[in-house]
């Protein structure tokens, strides 16, 4: 296969996200339907019949539900997904207004996850077999088995309750986002950790290190620009699996500290049977896991120069 | 994607193969063995091991501390609940439900997904368009999400739980599958068998599954925590087994609103869920490095 360039792959990859997005709404929106009736949650018993047509003609239930699916998707490609049944506000902003506070609890999440593994890889794969080697890789197999909604438990009730160091949830300043961000990002970086030790033993012995070493370059140099440049690969290649996995546990970590965010919201909704802002909400996650890993697949070429001269 | 992993992994394949993984590992294997087996004992005998009915509720016997608080007493060896309910049964009856995920779901998933693996793999052309979509599908849908729309439209069951979590878990064995698949099938012996006349089925069956079979093994071991773990979290948001089940993730959840006056509740299926599965991934990872180290960054 010859070298493609930038443009097609987004394109490409474009249009499959696009096709993803579609099916998934679609298929959300086809389970939804199969549920009670939604407005049997929002009537009560001395409702007449008629308000209750009434009420299903203005929410966009009555009819075949293959009309009822056209006229969704021909409302929903004009970014209109309907209002909500609670707040009568339009799905969609519903979401939105919560967006920046998951963004916010996945950013730190990330960074922290990047910021703890990486460093932890390497040193890891440079102390080899060593006490420091079998200690870390504990500590990552610690990560990747401790339950997060219980790891956040027990960090309340550590620092929130018994030392009284943290809140025990909601949000404000940034001492509302410490337990929430280790919660959810010590399985990714437990995963990053890992991923960055394997791929430094790789690199440390191939050639271009030992050339590295021949030249005279610092090891400081060989290892944090050369090597890690290269062990990073398999770490961003997983990351947009880490965002997905991520944003799922969001839902759970959002719970456990009371954040305001759209997993938060996403768990009322879906028990109240609010589905305009439940599709919403899904919609708006799975976009943004399409979106991140195509933003992985762009990032490729800028982590290893080889894919750039389109010999891969 | 997990199949880029493995390409993308610079040198895997020249990294010797060592037999029996490391002392180390051999250190931790014992104890992960003996945690094991008691997770299974429990499990299938948990009517036999118990001494209470892990749902009867005793209100004169509310919180309860375990047994080595001066408190306590050996009639409750770990406590009870803020209903008077013996932890210790509940705990023996949670690893039940969590063993009868285990054995329903990953079988199940390892079967569909080496199934489409190999149809993908083998077939390739539209088969493999279609299935890989769905496999993206799956990638962009988180399936705690599903499950919430699932139980609110059906219902919390464990059955829901068994079926999310398969509907959820084959595409993992299917990528990984139909990446050994497509590297399997331009080999000489693979090549060899097709131009002699042997049919798809024989070549699939005698000459690439054999090949495979080890891989499926590793992810399926290593499953085993992760599937434990989906269960106990959908348990803890009330969207997993129907209320008033003893299952280690509703537990914990129940215990959540008594954690400030009583740390045992969320504390011992906290600690079943964190042993069972710390020692599923070591037995995992010691599996997947004597039988297979390329395997090594998977995950």
């Amino acid at each position: 296969m010859g070298p493609q360039s930038i443009s097609t792959i987004l394109f490409s990859r474009l249009l499959q996200g696009i096709l993803v997005v579609f099916v998934v709404i679609s298929v959300v929106f086809l389970v939804s339907r199969l549920a009670r009736n939604p407005v049997e949650y929002l009537t009560t018993d001395e409702t007449t019949q008629e308000e209750k047509e009434l009420l299903k003609e203005q929410l966009g239930l009555s009819g075949p539900i293959g009309i009822q699916y056209v006229k969704f998707l021909w409302n929903a490609v004009q970014l209109d997904l309907g209002n909500s049944f609670i707040s009568a506000r339009p799905a969609l902003s519903e979401v939105s207004s919560r967006a920046s506070k998951t963004l916010q609890l996945g950013a730190a999440a990330l960074i922290f996850s990047l910021a703890l593994g990486v460093p932890l890889g390497v040193i890891a794969a440079l102390r080899r077999a060593t006490p420091t080697d079998w200690a870390a890789r504990f500590l990552a197999v610690l990560g990747q088995a401790i339950p997060n909604f219980w790891l956040g438990l027990i960090l309340i009730f550590f620092f929130a309750v018994q030392l009284d160091l943290m809140p025990t949830g909601g949000s404000g300043g940034i001492e509302h986002l410490v337990l929430p961000t280790i919660t959810l990002g010590l399985l990714a970086s437990a995963v990053s950790m890992r991923l960055t030790r394997s791929g430094m033993i790789d690199v440390m012995g191939t050639d271009f290190v030992r050339t590295a070493r021949a030249k005279g370059l610092r090891e400081s140099t060989i290892i944090w620009r050369h090597a890690l440049r290269h062990a990073l690969l398999p770490v961003a290649t997983i990351l947009g699996i880490q965002v997905g996995y991520m944003i799922a546990g969001t839902v759970i970590v959002e719970q456990v500290f009371a954040w305001p965010g759209i997993g938060r919201l996403m768990l009322h909704t879906i028990l109240v049977g609010d589905f305009p802002v439940m599709i919403a909400g899904i919609l708006v996650i799975s976009t943004s896991i399409v979106v991140a890993n195509i933003l992985v697949d762009l990032s490729y070429p800028i982590i290893d120069p080889r894919i750039r001269a389109g010999t891969r | 994607m997990a199949a880029r992993a493995v390409a993308a992994a610079p040198g895997s394949l020249l990294r010797g193969v060592r037999l029996g993984g490391s002392w180390q590992q051999a250190v931790l294997l014992a104890p992960a063995i003996i945690i094991l087996l008691a997770f299974l004992v429990a499990g299938v005998f948990a009517d036999l091991l118990s001494a209470y009915d892990p749902e009867q509720i005793v209100l004169q016997e509310r919180l309860i501390p375990p047994a080595f608080q001066a408190e306590g007493s050996w009639a409750h060896p770990l406590g009870t609940d803020n209903l008077g309910r013996d932890i210790l049964s509940r705990v023996m009856y949670g690893a039940r439900v969590s063993l009868l995920v285990v054995v329903t779901c990953i079988p199940a998933s390892a079967l569909i997904g080496t199934f489409c693996g190999l149809l993908a793999g083998w077939r390739l052309g539209w088969w493999d368009r279609f299935l890989m979509r769905i496999v993206d599908v799956q990638l962009a849908l988180p399936a705690i999400l599903f499950a919430l729309l699932i139980s609110v439209v059906f219902g919390a069951s464990l059955l829901n739980v068994i079926l999310i979590i398969i509907i959820f878990s084959w595409s993992g064995y299917a990528r990984l599958v139909r990446a050994d698949v497509l590297s399997l099938r331009e080999q000489e012996f693979v090549v060899a068998a097709r131009a002699s006349g042997a049919s798809d089925r024989r070549i699939l069956f005698r000459h690439v599954l054999p090949n495979i079979v080890n891989t499926i093994v590793i992810m399926a071991t290593l499953d085993v925590p992760s599937v434990i773990l989906i269960e106990a979290a959908l348990s803890f948001l009330n969207i997993g087994v129907a209320p008033g089940t003893p299952s280690w993730g509703a537990m914990i959840s129940e215990g959540r609103n008594f954690m400030t006056i009583a740390w045992w509740p969320i504390w011992m299926p906290g600690i079943a869920i964190l042993l069972v599965s710390l020692t599923g991934n070591l037995f995992g990872d010691w599996l997947r490095d004597t039988l297979d180290p390329r395997l090594r960054n998977v995950r």
